[in-house]
């Protein structure tokens, strides 16, 4: 019987090399066998990396085979959310407008993850230009839950997310700007973290709202997030952004003791909005927690509710410019047939972009124009403070906060597609720690059943629930400890 | 309403009447090694798009990182230019579609530039001192702001076999740092706006911050425009100047401009505020449909930057690197070797030909006689030989043993000017060339006589006429003395001499 690696973990692949009980190349092999099965299904990969893939398996066998000592992702499979370039395969954004672009370089954080081993199997499906939160924006087709086709993976990092549930790949890279790797982590039952903004470079990653991009891993437990974040963080020059903040082992400090631990419960992230069934899951969260020697406090975020207003400006604010350079002049796609420059422009941007992307740039061309700028652009920014505000003084009395990840398990596809207001608010627990840059991290917990399917009928769907951990800036050794202990003792069923 | 050629002289009595209001905007090119953004070369003249990357080429996914050095440079012009340099600045996107732009939006600063309320001195007739110590006939025009951006890359329109329906692109350009200098809206005339942008090239030449080369556009000057009825206290309304690529250009397009509104004004139309290109062809300026320009350029910070620090260490250590600025050099080379205004103002030109001059003086020569010589036949050789003065093949040394030799009159002006002539294609010393020519002024009054006496012998009939009262002949006589000596008898002498001997003849 052939191998079959969906379950596995990174260690498990460092075991099995280390062993030689198997090699790369075939590890590479199952993955990819389990990709033409599976990606029909739930469309996780938008572009599918083989031959790469196999090139550089064979290299790390041959590295193996030497007797060199294997770096710490050797053969390890993983997707890359295809908002984050690699050279020499192509990088769409899950855009028409880039459907054909071959970037010539690669993001520094798959460079650092490929130096540490890593073999890229696949481009992960997104929304495109990692505007939503459900994955239906992308121009290849929505990404479709693992647990339950019909409905969806979360996004914007849906690819990723599912390519992980569904055993294609190891641990996946995403990006996350409003909750884009934490929902999509929580809908599809996997470890989904966002670091600190600063963290881990943004070099290559193709910016929708620079001061809110963040790339960030996605794996099937804690500790594999945390070895992909150790192998990916770290200042790089090519970001000025990015923070020269000496980078901790991280795998080394998940066993550390929460003695003491002091965990905020904010009331506001348990109010109006949250479903029953995220609800229960989440507070035998905490009673886990708890049980972990962790004590709860509860405490107040009183500028929540101004979040998803703040975002909605401020991203696109970002996007309206970061957006401009897809313009039919240098690369991607140029509509055929214009009679003058504008015309190009206009038409190539308007068959080029999806609904979604074009709403983003007309709102955020909005609020910086003239007269506009100071009510909306300006007022969003002091909002960003106070915001942030309320979680350094939360993190004056607590060590970490927990929350939902997101207000419902995965909905149905087609659900929300015609509301986009109700579509925005499924980010409404992830949108203040991004605003805030500050890492947060979605663990699974539990499993609900699904909202409004009744408890009637006889095949009762259950889907992933997780729980969302907020962090201090640059303290993701602490939050991932607190990840993985709650992991360990089991979550909650 | 168009002027004819003619109209554009404005009768004295309008000109008495209305004001012109002008502030230059002067984009320069810093001339640091690398893009401000990348390590791309700024090389100029390369061939298309051979210096990018995925910065400057705006990919998707690539981020800027500030450049160190063209912080120094700017910071140092700001210095220089009297600016106050803001401790915290910030980069701003500046949003505005054109296939050049690769980004879409040009990185530059807005609400917060590198520095601010600076000032130069000008000459101006009127003098008009607002305060401040400036000297008189000078003016201290107010620098507004200087602050750091990118520049954008170049369309080319023509130039290639589709050029009819296509354009091109070429990138290498993009990112080169630039430094736009804005003055505050106070010069009152043309001359003016000439002198102002000729002194702020010239302090930018000294500081080498930039190659200031207006035909490869490494200066770039926009000028905004208005005219106000004398007296007036509010500003009239502007117009914007662009394609003022020359100094030539910069007067014509403002005298032409300043025709325009003031007989607009006084035929009591409305000057519209828009942008206005100078036509080279047409010789005046055209308005662009401004509805094309109206843009909206939504300014915001720039995520991908942090704020841009620069530390009171920082700022020091760039203090001490400026030189000796343009006006320090020109009062003190006035009061150094007691020159004219005038003089020290043609030598302080640029760094080199002030370097030359007082290299000169330092050899020993007369300061007045070496500035005349550097002003006169050194700058008028190396003019007709198309040279700089760094390429002079008659060192600043050589230079002044030509001048010993005027002083102690072994040669006569117009002796030297032949030596110099030598010296200027053999290079040899002016020694070397009196002492193979044979040339030596003769002083010896009474080898003078002498031949004085056989010219006099000689010319019975001019003696006469002399006698007669025609003295003008005076001249003949020294014509025919000079010719029989060669041209070595020192002039002075043979005037003195000869005075007496027709005189007593
Ligand atoms: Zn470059």
């Amino acid at each position: 019987m052939s191998l079959d690696i969906s379950n596995w973990k990174i260690e498990d692949v460092l075991r099995s090399l280390r062993s030689r009980e198997t090699t790369a190349t075939e590890i590479c092999q199952a993955s990819l066998a389990r990709i033409a099965a599976e990606n029909p299904k739930n469309n996780s990969l938008i572009t599918v990396t083989q031959e790469r893939a196999l090139a550089r398996a064979a290299a790390i066998d041959r590295m193996a085979a030497s007797g060199e000592r294997l770096p710490p992702l050797a053969g390890v499979p993983v997707a890359v959310k295809d908002v984050i370039v690699t050279e020499g395969t192509r990088t769409t954004c899950g855009s028409r407008i880039l459907e054909n672009y071959v970037p010539p370089y690669t993001a520094t954080a798959v460079e650092r993850m490929e130096a540490a081993g890593a073999i890229v199997v696949g481009k992960a499906n997104c929304d495109e230009f990692a505007m939503g939160s459900s994955n239906e924006n992308s121009a290849f087709g929505p990404v479709r839950n693992p647990y339950d086709l019909e409905r969806v993976s979360g996004g914007s990092s849906g690819g990723s997310a599912a390519a992980v549930a569904s055993g294609m790949a190891v641990a996946a890279l995403g990006s996350d700007t409003g909750g884009s790797v934490r929902q999509p982590a929580s809908f599809c039952g996997v470890v989904g973290l966002m670091p600190t903004y600063g963290r881990v470079s943004r070099y290559g990653l193709v910016a929708y709202a620079s001061s809110l991009d963040h790339i960030g891993p996605v794996g099937r437990s804690v500790k594999d997030v945390a070895v992909l974040l150790s192998a990916i963080a770290g200042h790089d020059p090519l970001d000025s952004t990015s923070a020269a903040v000496p980078v901790p082992n991280y795998v080394s400090e998940l066993d550390g003791n929460l003695k003491g631990f002091k965990i905020g419960v904010p009331r506001e992230y348990f109010a109006e909005g949250l479903s029953s069934g995220v609800r229960t899951q989440v507070e035998a969260g905490l009673q886990a927690l708890g049980k972990l020697g962790c004590e709860m406090v509860e405490i107040t975020l009183p500028h929540t509710e101004y979040a998803t207003a703040c975002y909605y400006i401020i991203a696109t604010a970002e996007a309206s410019a970061n957006l401009a350079r897809y313009d039919g002049v240098r690369y991607g796609y140029r509509a055929p047939g214009a009679a003058s420059l504008s015309e190009m422009y206009q038409k190539t941007r308007g068959q080029g972009f999806g609904a979604e992307v074009k709403r983003r740039i007309i709102l955020g061309t909005y609020v910086l124009s003239a007269g506009y700028y100071d009510a909306y652009y300006l007022k969003a920014q002091k909002v960003r403070h106070l915001i942030a505000a309320d979680f350094s003084n939360a993190f004056e009395k607590v060590d970490a906060i927990a929350a939902p990840t997101a207000p419902t398990p995965a909905f149905r596809i087609g659900e929300k597609t015609a509301n986009p207001l109700e579509m925005y608010l499924s980010d409404v627990y992830t949108l203040p720690g991004s605003l805030a840059g500050i890492p947060g991290i979605s663990v699974p917990c539990g499993w609900s059943s699904a909202e409004g399917d009744g408890g009637s009928s006889s095949e009762i769907k259950k889907l992933p629930v997780g729980i969302q951990l907020l962090g201090k800036h640059f303290d993701e050794a602490r939050l991932l400890r607190l990840a993985h202990q709650f992991e360990m003792a089991g979550g909650v069923a | 309403m168009e002027l004819t050629r003619d109209a554009l002289e404005i009768p004295e009595t309008l000109k008495g009447k209305y004001e012109p209001v002008i502030g230059l905007e002067v984009h320069v090119q810093l001339r640091t090694r690398s893009k401000i953004f990348c390590g791309c070369s700024t090389r100029f003249g390369d061939p298309p798009n051979t210096n990018s990357c995925p910065v400057c080429l705006g990919l998707p996914g690539a981020l800027p990182v500030l450049n160190r050095e063209a912080v120094a440079m700017a910071v140092k012009a700001a210095l220089a230019l009297n600016c106050r340099v803001n401790s915290f600045s910030r980069f701003a996107r500046k949003n505005y579609f054109y296939p050049d732009l690769p980004k879409g939006y040009q990185i530059s600063q807005f609400d917060q530039p590198l520095a601010e309320h600076g000032w130069i001195e000008i000459r101006s007739e009127e003098g008009q001192a607002e305060g401040g110590p400036q000297e008189k006939g000078t003016k201290r025009i107010g620098i507004t702001r200087l602050h750091m951006e990118e520049d954008a890359g170049k369309s080319i329109h023509d130039g290639f076999p589709d050029s009819q329906d296509k354009s091109y692109v070429d990138l290498n350009r993009s990112g080169t740092p630039l430094a736009e200098i804005v003055s505050e809206p106070d010069l009152r005339s043309s001359a003016e706006a000439y002198d102002y942008l000729t002194r702020l090239k010239q302090i930018l030449e000294y500081l080498d911050v930039s190659d200031c080369n207006m035909e490869e556009g490494s200066l770039r000057c926009d000028a905004n425009v208005s005219v106000r009825p004398r007296g007036q206290q509010e500003l009239g309304v502007k117009a914007e100047i662009k394609n003022l690529n020359s100094f030539r250009y910069l007067q014509k397009a403002l005298d032409y401009e300043i025709a325009r509104q003031t007989q607009l004004l006084e035929r009591g139309e409305k000057v519209v505020q828009e942008t206005r290109l100078w036509n080279l062809e047409q010789q005046k300026t055209v308005s662009m449909r401004s509805k094309e320009y109206a843009h909206d350029y939504r300014y915001f910070p720039e995520p991908d930057l942090l704020p841009l620090a620069v530390s009171d260490a920082w700022q020091k250590e760039i203090q001490q690197t400026l030189p000796e600025l343009p006006d320090a050099k020109r009062r003190r080379m006035v009061s150094q070797y007691k020159l004219r205004e005038y003089d020290a103002e043609v030598l302080t030109a640029s760094q080199a030909l002030a370097g030359y001059y007082e290299k000169v003086a330092a050899a020993g020569a007369d300061p007045k006689l070496a500035a005349n010589w550097v002003m006169g036949n050194l700058l008028g050789a190396l003019k007709a030989a198309g040279k700089q003065i760094g390429e002079s093949p008659v060192s600043p040394e050589a230079l002044a043993g030509l001048l010993a030799l005027i002083q102690d009159k072994t040669l006569s002006g117009k002796m030297a000017k032949s030596v110099f002539e030598e010296m200027l294609s053999t290079s040899e010393s002016a020694k070397t060339i009196v002492g193979r020519m044979g040339l030596s002024q003769i002083t010896d009054s009474d080898q003078i006589r002498d031949t004085i006496r056989n010219v006099i012998a000689a010319n019975p009939k001019q003696l006469a006429q002399y006698k007669s009262g025609k003295t003008s002949l005076i001249g003949f006589f020294v014509g025919q003395v000079m010719k029989e000596t060669k041209g070595q008898a020192n002039p002075q002498k043979v005037n003195e001499l000869l005075k007496e001997e027709l005189g007593g003849a």
